[in-house]
């Protein structure tokens, strides 16, 4: 028995000690991002709020967020609606080819975003629509509308078959079912779908570097600074991306798991 | 009753919500892809690429030793972080799946879906800078009398870099299908007298085999692609594959040779989908 309990102690040590792992990074870099030491280390120099001022008089950087926050809003309601349909088409009907379908919405993640970068650069410059924000857009409404898709394919699984028949036997049409009777009770994961998306599409560097020319999003901007020196400043945009993304996921993720009465009331 | 139709004939609305999907991934995913396999052909004269059919572009990849160096490494690389996070991740899945409570475990899948979404570019910097020779590690190190030890530039920097990547993946999978395998099946094995550890081999190993080579797959794939990693951990020396893919691509202006790599790359993880893919949905051998 002592054995036992030993056991268990030592394995949620274990799980413990590999979130520590997986979080210390972000934590590091946070506090990193207050720090005036130009290499931080322990013990941590004094406290600063340089680094803050430094991108916050940065045109660049100002530039980067208005294009990262244009290109993610523009992603989401884009893949949200591609992954919409295709979860309500998967939910209602059975056609041919069906798997085949599936595959070819479910795939692109699982591609390596350096390949689809390199994938979409030539395509794009092929068909003239390279080095633009939209083409950025396009390219990641691709790589976020499985996740869309999934979140709300999730949803309609909860949904009763017979609420949509019901509609239908009581005179709706099919599209007066689907703005009151789909729409509505896939609303949390629709904006679930829209924040998460979000997030996906502001984090993204591969692809926005490879096709976005001369409009950087922040992920870019992180990438270029990265490249050239140590520089603290990437902490303190760092922590901004952060927030945000931590932001939009923890929202997806308290819509997602809303229940179903408390919306339809 | 008038019941719209859910059978395949020619449907408007059916339509409306197939379609969009379709056209987008033909245009923007199947497009691109097919488009680099080609371009894997073309030629590029005066620093212009001119669409042809030549074989050049692969010739001069595949005959290079460099090409090849990267390609071992990148496999090796790949190999050992799927075999590292593999491991490191099956304790506390079995413990998140087994000797926690369920709102444990669920908000422990929460906090490990955040990392996924959150800039991986960021926390690989961060790392550099807590690796460093003079950084948060060694000088904790030090306290005690030990080190500095180089981990920038090395390969266990770039596994701690595909770590960050792939454990919270791992971790998440190999707890949904440990989690959800038949308990009954488990306690009759120690009513048999079957010790813990060997239940673990015995039983529930391979009851949760589709989920663990599902998990152990999308972390070679992850780790197969990156470039972030072995880049700003590893020190890039020989590069591997992706890094490969962006010298060529942004300094070189050699496209072509690029789409050749990057063709290499998708049928090394379609045959290695494939085979895992069989492996894990094989049926068992009778006993």
């Amino acid at each position: 028995m002592i054995v036992q309990r030993l056991i268990n102690w030592s394995l949620r040590g274990y799980v413990l000690l590999l979130f520590v792992f997986i979080f210390s990074p972000i934590l590091f870099s946070v506090v990193f991002s207050f720090n005036s030491a130009r290499f931080p280390t322990i013990p941590l120099e004094s406290f600063t709020l340089h680094w803050y001022k430094t991108i916050w008089n940065d045109p660049d950087v100002w530039t980067a967020a208005r294009n990262s926050l244009i290109v993610s809003a523009c992603t989401s309601v884009l893949a949200t609606f591609l992954g919409f349909c295709t979860a309500y088409s998967d939910y209602r009907y059975n056609f041919r080819f069906k798997s085949a379908y599936l595959a070819l919405v479910l795939l692109p993640p699982t591609i390596p975003l350096i390949i689809m970068a390199l994938a979409m650069l030539a395509w794009f410059s092929k068909i003239g629509a390279s080095g633009q924000l939209w083409s950025i857009i396009i390219a990641h409404s691709v790589l976020t509308a499985p996740f869309a898709m999934a979140i709300i394919r999730l949803r309609l699984n909860q949904m009763d078959k017979d609420l949509e028949s019901a509609a239908w036997n009581l005179g709706a049409s099919e599209w007066r079912t689907m703005r009151e009777v789909i729409l509505p009770f896939c609303k949390p994961a629709i904006i679930s779908a829209l924040f998460l998306t979000a997030a996906v599409s502001f984090d993204e560097f591969a692809i926005a570097w490879f096709v976005s020319g001369l409009n950087k999003t922040i992920p870019v901007l992180i990438l270029e600074i990265v490249q050239g020196n140590i520089d603290p400043q990437v902490n303190a945009i760092g922590t901004f991306v952060f927030l945000v993304s931590m932001t939009l996921v923890i929202v997806a993720q308290i819509f997602f798991t809303l229940r179903a009465g408390k919306m339809m009331s | 009753m008038p019941q719209p139709s859910t059978r395949n004939t020619f449907n408007g609305f059916a339509l409306t919500w197939r379609m969009p999907i379709i056209v987008w991934q033909v245009l923007f995913f199947v497009g691109p892809l097919l488009f680099m396999v080609a371009m894997s052909f073309f030629l590029v004269k005066n620093y212009r690429m001119v669409e042809a059919f030549e074989f050049k572009n692969w010739e001069k990849m595949l005959t290079r030793g460099y090409f090849w160096d990267s390609y071992a490494l990148t496999f090796i690389l790949a190999t050992l972080s799927t075999i590292v996070a593999s491991v490191l991740a099956f304790p506390a899945s079995f413990a998140l799946a087994f000797k926690v409570s369920p709102v444990v475990r669920r908000w422990a899948l929460f906090l490990l879906i955040i990392p996924f979404f959150t800039s991986y570019l960021v926390r690989i910097f961060s790392w550099y800078v807590i690796l460093a020779e003079s950084g948060v590690v060694n000088s904790i190190l030090a306290q005690i009398g030990l080190g500095p030890y180089t981990m920038l530039n090395t390969m266990f920097g770039t596994l701690v870099g595909y770590m960050t990547l792939t454990l919270p993946l791992v971790v998440v999978l190999q707890t949904f299908a440990l989690a959800n395998i038949d308990r009954n099946l488990v306690q009759a094995a120690h009513n048999l007298g079957c010790s813990p550890i060997r239940a673990i081999y015995t039983v529930i190993m391979p009851l949760a085999k589709t989920g663990l080579i599902v998990a152990a797959l999308f972390c070679f794939i992850l780790s197969f692609g990156d470039f972030v990693s072995p880049y700003y951990l590893g020190g890039s020396k020989p590069p591997t594959l992706p890094i490969l893919i962006i010298d060529t691509t942004k300094s070189g202006q050699q496209w072509p040779r690029a789409a050749v790599v990057a063709v290499v790359m998708m049928l090394t993880l379609i045959t290695i989908a494939f085979a895992s893919l069989a492996l894990a949905y094989r049926k068992r051998a009778s006993r």
